[in-house]
């Protein structure tokens, strides 16, 4: 370890760290770049990746942010840029969950989709795009769709929950074992030209309260499908919710909903209580 | 009684974003929903004067009424 630490002290430049001194510490002593990451910043020194998020994320805060680990539900519309931005972020730890393989009807929003993997999981997708991005970045791909009977095993250890699913029914499933677990929840949802993002903190049973009236599985996009913007507007607010959360910073969407309106740019706050 | 009614989404489409109503004293949100012609799925989110509130709400002289619809893709 101490090896390891006059090799990183040496390369920094400034408090920077290169790619390519990660790359070259976690060959000549037998890491994973993800360990390396992590020794990287408990020296206070920042892998330079991350310099540009310097005035908004402290070094400190990069290795809360890389000690935590966020489970993602749905690697579709939504989930695909969820888990881009996380690990362009710098979260440690992704788990990738979802049970389907890619239709060409993805490709118009789904930033996982490519020609090149139709047919192919998008849990993997998911952990192959995050190891061309940010290889120090842990991704956990599960391939099977959460539920009630999985929940409990799934968010072991999560720190923190993004809803990125495409129904109704496994959605309040979600909420009810986050709310179990206690784990903090970011819900976003997408329909058209319209979307929705709140948090649910354990205790407020925030997705009950907006689904209590609704026996539908699916809300507006049964109709109106889903453009190729909207997942990336509301996924980009969950992540924000989520990056404030773990580095308890700011001020959470907490017991308000903001409703999206896209088609005539109006944004409503809403009080979930 | 004068009621605004204020709707959001795929709502407002062939009827309005914002309209004031005279209603007649116990009206709920539920008789506006029907008044409306919105099939009773289309609505899940009621508010009233921002609070939290269902079709069974009576409503009052003033009282302002949101109806969202759901939205659940991802």
């Amino acid at each position: 370890m101490k090896k390891l630490n006059d090799f990183l002290s040496k390369n920094a430049q400034g408090d920077l760290i290169s790619w390519q001194a990660q790359i070259q510490a976690a060959e000549e002593f037998g890491l994973s770049l993800h360990d390396v990451e992590k020794a990287i910043l408990t020296l206070n020194l920042l892998p330079a990746r991350y310099q540009r998020n310097r005035q908004t994320i402290s070094t400190a805060d990069q290795l809360k942010l890389f000690e935590s680990k966020v489970a993602v539900i749905g690697c579709g519309g939504l989930g695909g840029y969820i888990i881009e931005e996380l690990s362009r972020l710098g979260v440690g730890t992704i788990k990738a969950i979802d049970p389907d393989v890619f239709e060409e009807h993805n490709l118009n929003r789904q930033v996982l989709c490519r020609v090149s993997n139709l047919g192919k999981s998008k849990a993997r997708a998911a952990e192959v795009r995050v190891h061309e991005i940010n290889p120090a970045v842990k991704v956990i791909p599960i391939k099977d769709a959460f539920s009630r009977q999985n929940g409990l095993k799934l968010l072991e250890g999560i720190n923190i929950v993004a809803d990125a699913l495409d129904n109704v029914p496994t959605r309040i499933d979600l909420a009810r074992i986050c709310e179990f677990l206690e784990i903090p929840l970011v819900h976003g949802t997408i329909g058209g030209w319209y979307g929705q993002v709140t948090t649910q903190w354990p205790g407020e049973g925030t997705i009950q309260k907006i689904y209590r009236d609704c026996a539908e599985t699916k809300g507006v996009e049964r109709t109106l499908g889903n453009p190729a913007f909207t997942p990336a507007v509301i996924a980009s607010l969950e992540v924000a919710e989520i990056c404030k959360a773990l580095l308890d910073q700011g001020t959470s969407l907490r017991q308000r909903m903001l409703f999206i309106n896209m088609l005539d740019m109006e944004i409503d706050e809403i009080q979930i209580c | 009684m004068r009621v605004t009614v204020k709707l959001f989404a795929t709502l407002r489409q062939e009827r309005f974003d914002i309209d004031t109503f005279d209603l007649a004293e116990n009206t709920t949100v539920g008789d506006i929903v029907t008044k409306l012609g919105i099939p009773r799925n289309e609505v899940t989110l009621i508010f009233v004067n921002g609070r939290h509130a269902d079709r069974t709400t009576r409503l009052a002289d003033g009282d302002s009424v949101a109806l969202f619809p759901p939205v659940g893709g991802g």
